[in-house]
């Protein structure tokens, strides 16, 4: 059970969040472009990192923002907490 | 090989069973190999049996970090059928049940296949729809299934709560009965032994730490024993196969998850079926030593701990109390964890990849165990002829850039 | 029973003056007030209270605590009856009613006993290598076999009618949780507290001071007692602590998550107080954690080791020390290691004859010394090398004894009933495993301790660690109290408290002994038992290793070594020990299986708390729930929602109701409640970038005052959700959602907005349970609703289809969609929610008829109108249920790429058709599979299924839409539905649209 940092709300349980997955997978500008194995590789290709992985989680039952930690998937420690776009909170 | 029956048994109680030869060597891995296969779970001891059995390939080594059968093979909830929506599926895991049917004999290692039936509930409107469509395309594909009335349901489990006034009350259930459990480290003791009869080295406590190819072609398996040459090779490491993919330069559609199960302490039978519930999400079956097996859905975040968090538990426990009230004061056991890979469509890859002679059979997230054999059969096949067999051609990463996907994530959208 | 002869000392834990009758097996027994089960059976001897899993030897209790192999008990009968439970465990009370488990017909004659004799036949793994036969193809004999195998498998029975109690979960955070009240928990409370913490500590004993209990040692001079009664007091002082008793810590989760579990309610016997829960689950979020569980005593194994009256030597001290028991008149003690030597001693002074052999050349003269002095005779250089008796010690062997157990002797008789056997300590490093913490071999303790903890923020103290002495178990206490402290942010100067223990000067380390090899002349042979629950013995150890069943998992999986409900407590060790024996590995190289929650088994009941029944999962209603129910309305579970499904009136039927509602609507009004359906305020500037990109349609020309219908999809293509969205303002629209994705399509806006598109300017609120809904729908809809009392101008041209008005309704503030998905004239009354009910009742006043959501579906079907997740299921483009109309050609959305792949883009891909069945009374099985031939062999060519069936009062013949493999360019062709019983049903392939084609009357 994860002791999540919401950067928005301080350490929080793990319960109150939902999970987004890898992170910084960008949606590309021109799709159009795009042959079919690129385009697959966006929608469906992972990382799927053991070790160090930069993944999204969203405050669902809390403030319901999104933003990014760095957990490692053998051990489960996490830190390294940014957010989506705009500024920084003030920490809690 | 020293066959196994209850002669042979008697024979060597006489000799205070001083002379069972090894079940399976552990030998020095050669230097060289035409097929190395790299995990040594079900999936893999399948395909190494069925390359020498079938195929005649048994210059072959199948290489496990740990000990065989140590990964899913050794952490599933044990359930076997092949009840699925789509024709490919069906196909893929029809061969497999058909083989599971004659494994015993085959290997000659009592697999303990029960037969017992899998039950699927249905609780609202959706689900008997949906229900009505899997057994009907179940059917058409020859494979048995049925639909029971509430009264059926609790004449073939008494223990299941059918009282209509239950807040998701049981409308129905499909039922397979040739699904069943079956003893799941006797899979992979039973597929090694076999494979070891043909010579077939089994290599354990033998990391892969690099995968070298020459010239788009594999060449080599760097390993924690060194480096091996092999003509082909073949992945089947479930949870770590995006590890092994990288080795190879490429990426797969798949994630890492957690997945739990627990066991209760052993009781007198008192479940004598597997019964599954999507909608109240848990499913639970006696095993034959008298512990409840249970089991439900994945842990939501990517890992490769082994283990979950605590709250799947409890909300898988609070299903299964829901449907079998009388097991409240049954106690927990143990629980444990293993790592499944899950592609977007919930079904499987057992393909060619992009590197020649170099084979993945990944992806099998929840439900692998019950399609060992046939993967076995098929990723062999695979292997042998370079080419897959009409029956795991569905299962090829291309599918993924052409769109042809097999959507097997049971239950779709609920919507009204 | 006869007295109880037993009991011969004074227990420091019984109320001699409260005597307590309970009944075991059927007969009557006495006990006292703190006694547990366990040692109130002792006082009547060490007889058989269980039988072993495999052989059914008869077998007696055989530790004093969560480590129990044998004494499992069904307690209680009916609703409350309990199986697998330890005597160990179990504190008694008035009236307790206990029974043996696995024993047929009766405990004291158990017919599978045969198994014992037949053992040769039997070999650890039998079962994998016969019961083969019966025929290739199905395994006829195992059939047979598993059956009788099942029923001889398994221990006490599940219970046969649902639990009456109640149990509770509570949440709680702290600095500093101390797993473990004996001395070092106790210490490192007392230092936590000091440095200004907020503790937690918890013990699974019903009494605070762990081993302390079971002792006469002294702390700082005075009985241990009375200091653990003193740091108690202090404890108990502090604001911040709350103290824990008979409460187990089950499971360590990352990030200090833990869960544990108290006994509450049934500790003075079923029932719990009708205000108690029966248990308290603990899921507690600590900061740090000290782990002072203590060590379990193991033995070393000889032949007969499992006769009743064979148990732990420090269980014996137990059972002595705080129970006044002693199970026996002539003790046998057998050790490897100092800690007998205070057994041996107490029940010398107690007046029982006492033998003390110990394995070692040269055992601590001191210790030798003072328990001669008390009438013990010790055998220096022996151990135990066998037991006589069956279903109670009459006898036993020691021999000399090599250091790797070799016998070195011939065996000399000992008189003996009881005996008690010390082969080293198990450090109780469980929960840490929990958290992936490794164990590692220390050679000195010949046992595992954990590694790394303070990474995970756990810090190990007392004998968990490997250490013996009191004083050590004190410090290490302390100091980890203080670390822990620390590394919770809490910092204080504090001073040392002298803490000092009783401990011996002298000690010597343990020897290894794991098994003793009785292979001498005259040596009694017999089964030696290494788990005694899953009886597995030496020989089993063996025979796995002879067929390289090897690693310690194999061992386990083959043997069954370790799978019982004790989990291997006693036996793990001893297991791969004896294993890397056979294989010339140190158990360091062999190590041990991994150790997972929970420590000791939990009652389901506790983890589900009162998650079940009505509780199991919200109920959602709508503002107009209480009407339906008030009038024959059946529901259907929609998500968390209950939805009118249909009204039946008094001796209607389910399909009369639903033909008479969409009847209704053809010719006249109806009404249905469609508050369940969601909606998604929307705001901002940037709405109709977002739209763009989440609807397959355009939305740059929507007008203030109009709606639009759009599909949504994923990025695979695939169609998620449908739905209606109207612009209410310059910079304000809102979104509507299916009833069962309204919180999935306002996370995948938000999941959008605020990851990919942080800078479109947009806010998305969930407006669902704001509004009641109401659909008047029917060709006299609009003179319905001109009979309101409102200030909108209900006729077709200040309102026309695909627009939405706001104004009011019987004074009410209203929004109201002119949109249809019946087909006719049809207007969404959205109310503020409270007023749902008032718009409701005067509707059906006027003469309006409630339907439900089966007629609405019908209704909707004859219109050819798709409902997501019935005509699609995520493998269904806008291109496949003929919306390309919806699908701009002109912008980018989400999902449009996928179009143009290979298989995606195929013109034969399954499509929407309708289907008429040539027999027009027949309504066709929904999930029916089409095909063309009905005769072929399976697996058959399925072309597609019906994924909507109706009976149509309109039409008077059945009608149904079906996905249809390249159905578009099939119109008029006759295919086949298989059904059920082998046969199929013939229809013939048409438009989807069934009803109004032109649309008139949705229009008019």
């Amino acid at each position: 059970m994860l002791l999540i940092q919401c950067p928005y709300c301080g350490p929080r349980d793990e319960s109150e969040f939902d999970y987004g997955g890898e992170a910084d997978i960008v949606r590309p500008k021109n799709p159009e472009k795009l042959s079919d194995a690129e385009w697959a590789d966006y929608v469906f290709f992972r990382t799927n990192t053991k070790g160090r992985f930069k993944e999204r989680w969203v405050h669902t039952h809390g403030c319901g923002r999104w933003f990014k930690i760095v957990r490692n998937t053998t051990t489960h420690e996490h830190g390294d907490v940014t957010v989506f776009g705009g500024v920084e909170p003030e920490a809690e | 090989m020293q066959r196994y029956s209850i002669f042979s048994l008697a024979r060597n109680a006489l000799s205070g069973h001083r002379n069972w030869p090894q079940a399976w060597r552990s030998p020095v891995p050669r230097q060289e190999y035409d097929v190395i296969i790299i995990g040594g779970g079900g999936h893999g001891l399948a395909t190494a049996y069925y390359l020498a059995a079938e195929h005649g390939v048994t210059n072959v080594a199948v290489l496990e970090k740990g000990w065989i059968g140590g990964g899913n093979t050794g952490r599933n909830t044990s359930i076997i059928r092949s009840n699925y929506l789509w024709d490919e599926s069906a196909a893929i895991y029809e061969k497999s049940l058909k083989l599971y049917e004659n494994l015993t004999s085959v290997l000659n290692f009592n697999i303990m296949l029960s037969q017992r039936g899998v039950m699927n509930l249905a609780h609202n409107e959706h689900d008997l729809k949906e229900m009505s469509r899997r057994v009907r395309a179940i059917r058409g594909n020859g494979v048995d299934s049925e639909i029971l009335t509430p009264a059926q349901i609790k004449q073939l489990v008494p223990a299941l709560n059918t009282s209509k006034s239950r807040r998701y009350p049981i409308l129905g259930a499909s039922l397979q009965r040739r699904g069943g459990i079956a003893r799941h480290d006797a899979v992979a003791w039973g597929y090694a032994r076999g494979a070891d009869a043909f010579g077939v080295d089994i290599i354990q406590n033998c990391d892969v730490i690099g995968i070298r190819r020459k010239g788009g072609k594999v060449s080599e398996v760097e390993t924690t024993s060194g480096a091996i040459k092999a003509k082909k090779v073949g992945v089947a490491v479930a949870g770590h196969a995006s590890v092994l993919a990288e080795m190879a330069g490429f990426r797969l559609p798949v994630d890492s998850h957690p997945l739990q199960a627990m066991v209760s302490e052993p009781l007198k039978p008192i479940l004598d079926c597997v019964v599954m519930s999507n909608t109240v999400h848990v499913y639970v079956s006696q095993s034959d030593k008298g512990e409840l097996v249970i089991g439900a859905g994945i842990d939501a975040f990517n890992s490769y701990a082994q283990r979950g968090s605590w709250r799947v538990i409890e909300s898988q426990m609070s299903a299964l109390v829901e449907l079998f009230p009388i097991f409240s004061r049954v106690r927990l056991m143990r629980t444990w964890g293993g790592i499944v890979d899950i592609c977007p469509d919930a079904s499987p890859i057992l393909s060619k990849t992009p590197v020649e002679g170099l084979y993945f059979n990944c992806g099998w997230g929840t439900g692998g165990f019950k399609a060992t054999p046939g993967s076995g059969w098929a990723f062999a096949h695979t292997i042998a002829k370079d080419e897959p067999h009409p029956i795991n051609s569905p299962f090829s990463l291309d599918r993924f850039i052409s769109g042809a996907l097999i959507n097997e994530h049971g239950a779709a959208a609920v919507a009204h | 029973m006869d007295g109880a002869t037993y009991r011969v000392l004074d227990g420091c834990r019984i109320n001699k003056d409260k005597p307590l009758d309970f009944w075991f097996n059927g007969e009557k027994f006495t006990g006292y007030a703190g006694d547990t089960l366990a040692s109130a059976l002792l006082a009547y001897g060490a007889f058989p209270v269980g039988r072993g899993l495999k052989y059914h030897r008869p077998r007696g209790i055989y530790t004093a605590g969560s480590e129990e192999p044998n004494a499992l008990i069904q307690l209680e009968t009916g609703g409350r009856t309990q199986p697998n439970l330890r005597a160990t465990q179990v504190e008694l009370y008035g009236n307790l009613i206990a029974t043996s488990v696995n024993a047929w017909p009766s405990i004291n004659f158990d017919l599978w006993r045969v198994n014992d004799w037949l053992s040769p036949l039997l070999p650890a793994g039998f079962y994998y290598k016969t019961f083969m036969g019966g025929g290739v193809a199905t395994g006829r004999w195992w059939r047979l076999f598993e059956s009788s195998i099942r029923r001889a498998a398994g221990f006490g029975k599940a219970p046969s009618a649902p639990d009456p109690d109640r149990y509770e979960r509570m949440n709680a955070h702290c600095d500093v949780l101390v797993i473990g009240a004996g001395p070092a928990g106790l210490a490192a409370a007392a230092a936590a507290v000091k440095m200004g913490c907020r503790v937690i500590l918890a013990d699974e004993q019903a009494q605070i001071g762990g081993d302390l209990l079971a002792d006469d040692r002294e702390i700082n001079g005075a009985p241990a007692l009375d200091w653990v009664g003193a740091t108690l007091k202090t404890l108990s002082k502090a604001p911040d602590v709350r103290v824990l008793n008979r409460t187990t810590v089950a499971g360590l989760y990352d990030d200090n998550f833990v869960i544990a579990v108290e006994s509450v309610g049934d500790r003075n016997g079923p029932p719990a107080p009708s205000q108690l829960p029966r248990l308290r689950m603990w899921r507690i979020r600590a900061r740090q954690i000290v782990l002072a569980t203590g060590a379990h005593e193991r033995p070393y194994v000889f032949p007969n080791n499992d006769v009743p009256g064979v148990l732990l030597g420090h269980a014996i001290r137990h059972y002595a020390g705080g129970y006044g028991v002693v199970p026996g008149r002539r003790v046998l003690l057998g050790t490897t290691n100092d800690s007998a030597y205070r057994t041996a001693r107490m029940l010398s002074e107690a007046g029982l004859g006492v033998t003390l052999a110990d394995s070692r050349e040269a055992p601590p003269p001191s210790l030798v010394e003072a328990v001669t002095r008390v009438g013990v005779t010790v055998e220096v250089g022996f151990a135990i090398s066998a037991v006589r008796g069956s279903r109670r010690v009459c006898g036993a062997e020691i021999s000399r004894i090599l250091r790797d157990g070799a016998v070195a002797s011939a065996p000399r008789s000992m008189e003996a009933d009881l005996v008690g056997v010390s082969g080293g300590w198990n450090p109780a490093l469980h929960l840490a495993s929990h958290r992936g913490a490794k164990p590692v071999w220390n050679e000195t303790q010949a046992c595992f301790v954990p590694s790394n903890l303070t990474a995970l923020g756990i810090h190990a103290a007392g004998a968990v660690t490997g250490v013996g002495a009191l004083a050590d178990c004190l410090d290490q206490g302390h100091a980890a109290g203080r670390a822990a402290s620390k590394a919770a942010g809490k910092i204080r100067r504090t001073r040392k408290p002298v803490i000092e223990g009783d401990d011996v000067a002298d000690p010597v380390p343990l020897q290894k002994i794991w098994a003793v090899d009785n292979r001498q002349p005259g040596g009694k042979r017999g089964k030696a038992f290494v788990d005694l629950q899953n009886d597995v013995t030496t020989r089993d150890i063996a025979l796995a290793a002879q067929e390289n069943y090897r690693s310690v998992e194999h061992l386990k999986r083959y043997t069954t070594l370790g799978m019982g409900t004790d989990q291997g407590k006693t036996s793990n060790v001893i297991g791969l020990a004896l294993m890397g024996q056979q294989t010339a590995l140190e158990p360091e190289a062999m190590g041990v299986t991994t150790f997972r929650p929970p420590y000791t088994p939990i009652p389901f009941g506790a983890l589900v708390g009162r998650d079940q029944g009505e509780l199991f999962d919200p109920v959602r209603e709508t503002p107009m729930f209480d009407w339906h129910v008030a009038n024959g309305a059946i529901f259907e579970n929609v998500q968390l929602w209950k939805r009118a499904y249909a009204y039946l009136k008094p001796g209607e039927t389910l399909e009369q109701a639903v033909k008479r509602e969409v009847l209704a609507v053809r010719n006249g009004v109806g009404i249905m409640d469609a508050s369940t359906l969601g909606k998604i305020d929307l705001k901002g500037p940037d709405i109709v970038k977002l739209l763009n990109m989440v609807y397959t349609n355009r939305w740059d020309t929507l007008k203030v005052g109009s709606a639009r219908y759009g599909l949504m999809c994923r990025e695979d293509g695939m169609i998620f959700d449908d739905g209606v969205t109207a612009r209410l303002g310059k910079d304000h629209y809102v979104m509507t959602t299916t009833s069962g994705n309204a919180a999935i399509v306002l996370a995948w806006l938000e999941e959008w907005l605020q990851t990919e598109w942080p800078d479109m300017q947009v806010f998305a609120t969930s407006i669902t349970e704001a509004y009641a809904t109401t659909t008047v729908a029917g060709p006299t809809a609009r003179d319905l609703m001109s009979s309101l009392d409102s200030d909108i101008d209900w006729s077709n041209d200040a309102f026309p289809h695909m627009t939405v008005r706001t104004g009011k309704v019987m004074g009410v503030p209203a929004r109201v969609f002119r949109v249809s998905f019946s087909g006719e004239t049809s207007y969404e009354i959205n109310l503020p929610a409270r007023y749902g009910m008032a718009l409701w009742e005067a509707l059906v006043v006027r003469g309006a008829i409630p339907f439900g959501t089966e007629a609405l579906h019908v209704l909707r079907a004859e219109k050819g109108f798709i409902l997501v997740g019935q005509e699609t299921d995520g493998t269904v483009t806008p291109f496949d249920v003929g919306m390309g109309w919806a699908v701009s050609k002109k912008k980018d959305f989400i999902g449009k790429r996928s179009y143009a792949r290979k298989d995606t883009a195929r013109q034969d891909r399954k499509h929407l058709v309708g289907l008429l069945p040539v027999n027009k009374s027949t309504v066709l099985p929904e999930g029916g599979q089409i095909v063309d031939d009905a005769d072929q062999e399976a697996p058959m060519a399925m072309l597609g299924h019906v994924t909507s069936s109706y009976w149509s009062p309109m039409l008077n013949s059945g009608f149904a839409l079906a996905l249809l493999k390249n159905g578009r360019n099939r119109s008029g062709d006759t295919i086949h539905i298989l059904s059920l019983d082998g046969n199929a049903d013939e229809a013939r392939v048409v438009d989807p649209v069934f009803y109004d084609k032109e649309r008139a009357r949705m229009r008019g």
